[in-house]
């Protein structure tokens, strides 16, 4: 039976712990602040005015759906970057069940001499 | 009859039955249908908690299938052998399907055939809880079948979608091999032992030449099925393909097999990772079986969070995103448990362990939720494109309160539970190679940085024209992930009682062989 004080217990790794009443605090306390901060917005704002269009230096909103930044506009640059390896691993990926076999006998393969050769 | 002992039987009879009983039940009444897979579910859930409720308080339970044993008869028995970690993983294996099934109720209801469905589901969950639960290798193989044919036809249900079958089957090849596999190691026991039971074998282990083939052969097919890089490319065609609900209930089966990769490794080869005779001595280092395998899986570990991160940063579709994610998230599980192998029996191992055993559970939780807010958004604008969606928050304010709890338990970020199980990981293997704790933190990063793109692509930006008209999903949908994200919550906030009563019993039993080898050869069984 899971005893109720053990709840309120540190958990200790060695180096970190970890509180749950710290962390509720932590939560509460955040959410105050979110409370505060959106109290400070104007309550006065008319809808369906330039008040609540968005600023874009000036520029006329373009169409909504290019207006958002698609999933694989995100982290081009990193893509960009990492292209060798991105190659790479997208020759393997082929989608053909036969190489994912060869993979596991590639595996097996490398265990087997691994485990039955060397030692 | 005390049902408290036939607890392990009935947690397996239960949703057999269940399923059976499914298709008669269909023909009297859908919501009837409905109502009793989700009753077969909670009773199974129960059972469990009963079980381990026994376990953890108890020590190990056992049962047996078939006659009482007497001296110089020949009897075929059957046994059952629930220990901390079969507990453990149990636990996982009923709640997952309980969710999926609630879930299934608004999300499948357009489809038909759900007999099937919820037919194979039950059957699903029946051979990953058998999985779990024996104490018997060949029992194991049988279970492992029920597990890859059911969740293969699951796979496959979206039969007018092309690439859905093209999934199923290559699920049921890479499963009936890997299944083979299992079994040739089986057989090798077999015919040195002549036994088939777990315990036995791990007593009697000579680890001669066939026994170390049958390592390779048992190491090679359950990691395969548990989605090891670079044997993983299966996992994200099946989890990519397959109803949300399917792949939620499929994560607990991809886990059944590294439960079994952890129970070769730790209990049936356990007195022959570190003996008085090394493998091989290089001046005055003596190399040991743990040490071959914890570099082999240490190894493998990071490749599989390597290229499970990089491929999920890649992909534009969502669920085949989470999927690779996924696969990185097994890479964490697997450089745990490597890292434990490599410090075996000291404190630094065994607090590796506790987080690998620990991130088992959370893996499942987190990875869950996310499929299933992948479902709710497929139901309500029959698109996956992260090219196409946006804007979504606005319309589905509950789904995108639970994607957001996903991502921060996914990616490890405090008060989720990913973050605590990753504190763990990180911290003991730091001890073994700080430079695996570098790579695994920077992953995680990494990690945050996909789902964040993800979160921005579906849920951010302007109302899109195109899905003016979305609505939030149906309750039973909103129930399902409430679940997972509620306890995704709790075990995020107190991590000291689910290390406590749930993961150091699991710890215990993998660490110590001896306890679940007596429970068989000393308990006059």
């Amino acid at each position: 039976m899971i005893e109720w004080n053990s709840f309120l217990k540190t958990f200790d790794t060695g180096s970190g712990l970890w509180n749950p009443l710290v962390w509720i605090t932590v939560i509460v306390i955040a959410l105050l602040l979110v409370y505060i901060v959106r109290s400070f917005g104007r309550k006065e704002y008319k809808e369906e005015t330039e008040q609540t269009k968005p600023f874009l230096s000036g520029n006329p909103e373009g169409d909504k759906e290019k207006m958002h930044v698609k999933g694989s506009n995100l982290y081009w640059g990193f893509m960009e970057s990492m292209k060798w390896s991105y190659d790479l691993l997208t020759k393997a990926h082929t989608g053909n069940v036969s190489d994912y076999v060869l993979w596991f006998i590639v595996i097996m393969g490398i265990l087997f001499i691994f485990i039955v050769g060397v030692f | 009859m005390n049902i408290m002992d036939h607890l392990p039987a009935l947690v397996i009879a239960i949703p057999l039955l269940g399923a059976f009983l499914t298709p008669l039940i269909s023909k009297i009444n859908d919501k009837l249908r409905n109502i009793f897979v989700i009753i077969i579910a909670g009773l199974t859930c129960a059972l469990v908690f009963l079980l381990a409720n026994e376990v953890f308080t108890n020590g190990i339970q056992t049962y047996v299938f078939g006659g009482a044993y007497n001296s110089g008869d020949t009897v075929v028995r059957i046994f059952f052998e629930v220990d901390g970690l079969s507990a453990f993983m149990a636990i996982i294996g009923c709640i997952l399907p309980l969710v999926a099934v609630i879930y299934s109720w608004a999300f499948m209801k357009e489809h038909t055939g759900l007999d099937k469905y919820y037919t194979l589901i039950l059957l699903m969950t029946t051979g990953m809880l058998g999985m779990m639960l024996t104490g018997d290798l060949f029992n194991f193989f049988v279970f492992l079948e029920i597990t890859s044919i059911s969740s293969a036809a699951l796979v496959a249900f979206y039969t007018d979608k092309g690439k859905a079958v093209a999934a199923g089957f290559k699920y049921i090849v890479i499963s009936s091999i890997g299944a083979l596999f299992v079994l040739l190691a089986i057989a090798l026991f077999y015919g040195q032992y002549d036994a088939l039971n777990m315990a036995v074998i791990a007593n009697s282990m000579q680890y001669s030449f066939l026994d170390k083939i049958a390592l390779v052969l048992l190491i090679a097919a359950l990691g395969m099925k548990s989605g090891i890089v670079p044997m993983h490319m299966w996992l994200p065609d099946a989890y990519g393909r397959a109803p949300a609900s399917v792949t939620l209930a499929l994560i607990p089966t991809t886990l059944a097999s590294l439960y079994g990769v952890l129970r070769v490794t730790f209990t049936i080869y356990g007195n022959n990772l570190i003996t008085d005779n090394p493998l091989k001595q290089i001046g005055q280092i003596e190399i040991h079986l743990n040490v071959v395998l914890a570099i082999f899986l240490v190894g493998l570990a990071l490749i599989t969070i390597v290229v499970g991160v990089l491929m999920a940063l890649k992909q534009t579709d969502l669920k085949r995103m989470i999927s690779y994610a996924a696969v990185a998230e097994i890479g964490y599980m697997l450089l745990a448990v490597g890292a434990a192998l490599s410090v075996l029996k000291t404190e630094v191992g065994s607090m590796a362990l506790t987080g690998g055993i620990f991130h088992i559970i959370n893996d499942a939780l987190d990875v869950g939720l996310l499929f299933l807010v992948a479902g709710a958004i497929y139901y309500a604008t029959k698109e996956t494109s992260l090219n196409k969606l946006g804007g979504l928050a606005r319309n589905m304010k509950y789904t995108t309160i639970f994607f957001l709890i996903g991502l921060l338990a996914v990616s490890g970020i405090p008060p989720m539970n990913g973050f605590a199980s990753k504190l763990l990981i990180y911290e003991s293997v730091y001890h073994v190679n700080p430079i695996l704790s570098i790579v695994a933190i920077l992953c995680s990063i990494l990690m945050l940085a996909v789902f964040v793109k993800v979160f921005h692509s579906i849920f951010l930006g302007p109302k899109q024209p195109s899905f003016e008209k979305v609505k939030e999903v149906p309750k039973s949908m909103l129930i399902g992930m409430a679940i997972i994200a509620g306890i995704i919550i709790f075990f995020g906030l107190f991590p000291h009682v689910v290390v406590n009563n749930i993961v150091t019993p699991a710890v215990d039993a993998l660490t110590n062989s001896g306890m679940y080898i007596n429970a068989i050869l000393g308990g006059g069984v």
